[in-house]
């Protein structure tokens, strides 16, 4: 699980509402992968980027040079787009866990996977 | 690896060339394998006895091509050559003629009866030995009369099934994995191993069989007069899957007319025991009974039969009479099989294989959501979840307008796919940032091996938060929902999902499989006639194209009237009538004639099934291959869009039929 699709996950459990929003991250095994660096591919994710669950998400793996927002030029900002590259998409979660904030239902991430699923009485329908 | 030095004992001590050190490897490695497989030691000083390695039945060499080479070296008192193993073993008078043969043959080149090269090896050994068969008896309830119709009568009957006609005419003629086959009074159909018995077919039984069938009742060879007929046609190497006929299909007795060429037909109790059967030329094998009820049959596909050597022999068991078993060469046999279609259910002595007798009812259209959970969760999570391997094998080709879709999408879209199966939408547009989710466990790893960005989740309960998706996919998902109310709902989370002016994609399987006055691709690639089956095997990329539902072709019929244990258990394949609600089967590659029902799976068999006899591979090992039924329900013409005017903050851009899908695109607004 890269973070950019941590950035994407909630979860659904009853009671909770709509936002059980950010996951919380933990995780026992993280890979580095190398992924081909696409400039303008990066620039048009920051918008869609919620910035704080993304740091927290970062400093949670003990990650080093995490720009704490957009800054300004940043479509040109080479030095900048490097190091979303490398957040966004080149470090993935193996394994651990992904915690809803509200109902502290703990999704297993297992070989990169996460299981997101629940039982018939934990879900909303 | 023991010393070349020890087994060379029979050789002088000079030094080696290449060619004989190689030799002497490959000969200690049958000595090797003969122990370890075989239980047979090899002795090191000269004995009468010989064991001649790759010198056997299940390699294809037979009785008629050794003897005379063994014979060269003097009087052999005795060749036994034990069935399907790659060994025989050679007796001779004198101890000087087995050492002159095994000096002048060993590492010696033949070639066997299908004009291959075989090197044999030959040992010594104390005696001659082998892993014994068990005594066999024919199964309970068989017979097989010797020539029970004239050469003229074959002649006539051969000629009476024409195989060349055209594809729409009414028996239903098809080419299946492992043999030809015809249909006549009934069709018999493949996917749930039954007979439609509303449904005869026009012109009944062919005319010329009515005066034999007769004759057969008046001589009390049979009891009942058959209505219906399927005739196989083997080629050598064809065969047919070890099946019972299924019990609630078919009265007890049924019987079936070899023609053209005889051949060795195996018989298997549950227990494990097979007793292979020779079923003669012009004979008639009849099973009633035990043999009916509880063995299967099948015929291995080979080309040759393991069978008794001597003349006099003709019908029932192959003996382990190991002196006197060689290879007989496969011709191409027809069979016309007799049945009489069950009009009751059965109730024979053998409820454990009996699918009328199975306790366990067949699902019925669910009543509430409750129970529309239960049966999405038997009937599709679980299957998919068996099936995954199999299925992901069979789709590897995206269909255009999806890809269509996806390439025209922003650079940059972040893009869902709910219900994204093995992945293979995920990979299209490496300008978009794509996501999926599948209910598959075992589909979604399939995606992660692919390094796709892939979690496990149910569409009802997508774990993506709202309004984050620049475009959605949902492509063969829908209609696995059991009721109006969940497919909805599942369309209501896909669409809280998208952005205002996000798109949603979303493809369902159609009721309608012929539109427009064309047929889809799932009803024309039924394989009715022969011929066509190469065409489509050729074309693996479009034989899987807009095919989303449909396990590969070749595996249509793999399971051929199969026991279905499993499959009966299950409450699936047999019964087709019994309330209102039950849910029917469909018949692959049909028209839909029910908008819920499921759809059976045939689970591609373990490989190496259709090999040819090979040494130590077992007499008519074949096991059925298992079927899943899937729940789908079929949209009819208006059925998506309707359910898509239901939702809130979203409009149809779009709405078309592709292949036999209903297809809309939605927008959020």
């Amino acid at each position: 699980m890269k973070l950019l699709t941590h950035n994407l996950l909630s979860s659904h459990v009853r009671g909770v509402g709509p936002r059980g929003f950010p996951l919380r991250l933990q995780a026992t095994e993280v890979r580095i992968n190398n992924v081909e660096f696409n400039p303008d591919f990066v620039a048009r994710m920051i918008p869609k980027v919620e910035w704080e669950v993304l740091l927290e998400a970062a400093d949670h793996l003990h990650l080093i040079e995490v720009p704490k927002g957009p800054i300004q030029g940043y479509e040109q900002d080479e030095t900048f787009l490097r190091k979303m590259h490398h957040v966004l998409l080149e470090v993935e979660v193996l394994e651990g866990t992904l915690q809803c904030p509200e109902s502290g239902r703990m999704f297993p991430i297992s070989r990169g996977i996460p299981n997101m699923l629940l039982s018939s009485e934990e879900t909303e329908t | 690896m023991r010393s070349i030095a020890m087994d060379s004992n029979h050789q002088s001590n000079y030094k080696l060339s290449k060619t004989e050190k190689k030799f002497l490897r490959k000969q200690m490695k049958a000595r090797h394998t003969l122990l370890r497989h075989e239980g047979i030691e090899t002795v090191s000083c000269v004995t009468q006895i010989l064991v001649v390695a790759n010198g056997g039945l299940g390699n294809g060499v037979s009785r008629n091509q050794l003897l005379p080479v063994l014979e060269k070296f003097g009087q052999v008192d005795a060749l036994l050559m034990p069935p399907n193993k790659p060994y025989s073993f050679v007796r001779y008078k004198t101890i000087a003629e087995s050492k002159k043969a095994y000096v002048t043959l060993n590492g010696k080149e033949i070639v066997d009866d299908l004009g291959q090269k075989i090197v044999l090896y030959f040992n010594f050994v104390e005696k001659a030995q082998w892993k014994e068969l068990g005594l066999q008896a024919l199964p309970p309830g068989l017979m097989v009369i010797e020539e029970i119709i004239s050469s003229e009568d074959e002649k006539m009957l051969l000629e009476n099934v024409n195989w060349t006609e055209d594809t729409d005419n009414q028996n239903f003629q098809k080419s299946l994995k492992h043999r030809r086959v015809k249909h006549f009074g009934y069709e018999f159909h493949y996917e749930n191993n039954n007979v439609d018995k509303d449904k005869p077919l026009p012109g009944g039984l062919p005319d010329i069989c009515d005066s034999i069938l007769e004759k057969w009742l008046k001589e009390g060879f049979i009891r009942y007069k058959p209505d219906q007929l399927t005739v196989n046609q083997y080629e050598p190497g064809h065969g047919i899957p070890a099946h019972i006929d299924t019990h609630s299909a078919f009265e007890d007795e049924i019987v079936s007319l070899s023609l053209g060429s005889e051949i060795v037909m195996d018989f298997k109790h549950p227990d494990g025991v097979t007793v292979p059967v020779m079923l003669p030329r012009r004979s008639l094998l009849v099973m009633t009974g035990e043999s009916r009820y509880l063995w299967t049959h099948g015929i291995t596909p080979r080309k040759f039969d393991t069978v008794q050597a001597s003349k006099s022999y003709k019908s029932g068991i192959i003996t382990s009479d190991v002196g006197d078993l060689t290879l007989n060469k496969r011709g191409i046999r027809t069979s016309f099989t007799f049945r009489k279609v069950r009009q009751t259910p059965c109730n024979c002595s053998y409820p454990l294989v009996c699918d009328s007798q199975t306790k366990e009812p067949p699902p019925s259209f669910p009543e509430s959501n409750e129970e529309a959970s239960q049966l999405e969760q038997e009937y599709v999570h679980r299957v998919y979840e068996e099936i995954a391997g199999h299925f992901s094998s069979t789709r590897h080709t995206p269909w255009p307008h999806i890809v269509e879709f996806l390439k025209a999408l922003p650079s940059g879209s972040l893009v869902a796919d709910i219900g994204c199966g093995n992945g293979k939408y995920l990979g299209i547009n490496k300008e978009l940032y794509m996501i999926g989710c599948d209910r598959s466990q075992n589909l979604v790893d399939i995606c992660r091996e692919r390094q796709f960005q892939a979690f496990v989740c149910d569409a009802l309960a997508v774990p993506i938060r709202s309004g984050s998706c620049d475009a959605c996919i949902s492509i063969a998902v829908i209609h696995h929902f059991a009721t109006a109310e969940r497919r909805v709902a599942a369309l209501q989370e896909l669409v809280r999902l998208l952005r205002p002016g996000g798109k949603a994609l979303v493809y369902v399987w159609a009721m309608e499989q012929e539109y427009k006055e064309k047929k889809s691709k799932y009803l024309r690639e039924n394989r009715i006639g022969q011929g066509k089956k190469e065409e489509i095997r050729n074309d693996a990329s479009m034989q899987e194209l807009l095919v989303e539902q449909m396990p590969d072709l070749d595996n249509q019929d793999s399971a051929s009237s199969a026991p279905c244990i499993s499959d009966s258990q299950k409450g699936g394949c047999n019964s087709r009538k019994v309330t209102n609600s039950e849910l029917p089967i469909h018949i692959n590659r049909t028209s839909f004639h029910s908008q819920d029902l499921l759809v059976p799976w045939h689970l591609k068999g373990t490989p190496g099934k259709d090999k040819p006899t090979v040494p130590f591979d077992p007499v008519g090992s074949h096991d059925p291959s298992p079927v899943f039924h899937r729940y789908y329900h079929v949209f009819r013409e208006g059925e998506l869009e309707a359910a898509c005017q239901t939702l809130s903050n979203v409009s149809i851009l779009q709405s078309y039929y592709d292949q036999g899908n209903w297809c809309v695109i939605l927008q959020k607004v």
